[in-house]
């Protein structure tokens, strides 16, 4: 269960994919949150986070999706997410994070949606 | 071998031992052949009940005691620690429900409760000034 921690960033003209591996947790999360604001400081406001190969989200990783959704509103921008179990989509949906940032099945999904 | 397993495991509050109390409770869902969104379900309800121990509980012997109990049909589970209690308007959910925007209504780690309450089935919630219980049930469904 304690998967190894990881995040892939790839970067696309008008978009970057966010890819995390592991619990996501307050650690993994400030690691996310430090990466996608490194990326929205820098103009990539188009954003996909693949949660594909992240099996647990707690809620101290929901609150951290959430300041970046923020940090995206802020700058008129788009995230997506992809990847999602069934459990975590219906805990996205509860959060209202689906009313903020769009839930796609795979990651061409959520980038032609951007 | 018997229908009915009570597994008994207490767990230091530090970081991450969340989850061997999640992995304990998804072994014995899988022994009994939840399916595998329940699993998933029982190991976030179990997850999020101990993290708001380990911040909120200000427990002096730092542990979370967890009581698992499977039959056929249904997984129990019983988190307790002993720390301070939890208020009345965070037991109710006023806190975490009801906000209209992003930027005030998911913030507070409170919502771990919310999601506790919807994905089990049954959930009970004691309280004093000598500690908290929360008790949650997972019932299987079936195939």
């Amino acid at each position: 269960m304690l998967d190894k921690l990881d995040i892939q960033i790839r970067e696309a003209k008008e978009h970057a994919v966010i890819e995390t591996t592991g619990y996501l947790n307050d650690a993994l999360g400030e690691q996310l949150a430090e990466k996608a604001q490194a990326l929205i400081q820098d103009g990539c406001t188009q954003l996909v986070i693949n949660l594909e190969k992240t099996t647990l989200i707690n809620s101290i990783g929901i609150s951290i999706l959430i300041e970046i959704i923020e940090a995206l509103t802020e700058r008129e921008g788009t995230l997506n997410f992809c990847g999602l179990s069934a459990t975590q989509e219906r805990t996205f949906r509860m959060m209202a994070i689906a009313k903020y940032a769009g839930i796609f099945p795979d990651e061409e999904s959520a980038i032609a949606n951007l | 071998m018997s229908n009915e397993h009570k597994v008994l495991l207490t767990i230091p509050m530090y970081p991450d031992m969340e989850l061997a109390a999640a992995k304990t409770g998804s072994v014995l869902a899988e022994l009994k052949d939840f399916n595998e969104e329940a699993v998933e379900e029982i190991q976030l309800a179990i997850i999020e009940t101990c993290i708001n121990a380990s911040e909120h509980s200000q427990s002096e012997d730092k542990e979370v005691h967890i009581q698992f109990l499977v039959t056929d049909d249904r997984l129990e589970v019983k988190i307790t620690d002993r720390g301070v209690g939890i208020t009345a308007d965070t037991l109710d959910g006023t806190r975490l429900l009801g906000r209209p925007t992003v930027h005030t209504d998911l913030r507070k780690r409170g919502r771990g409760l919310q999601i506790i309450r919807a994905l089990m089935d049954e959930v009970v919630i004691e309280s004093s000034p000598n500690g908290t219980t929360v008790s949650f049930t997972k019932k299987k469904t079936p195939p």
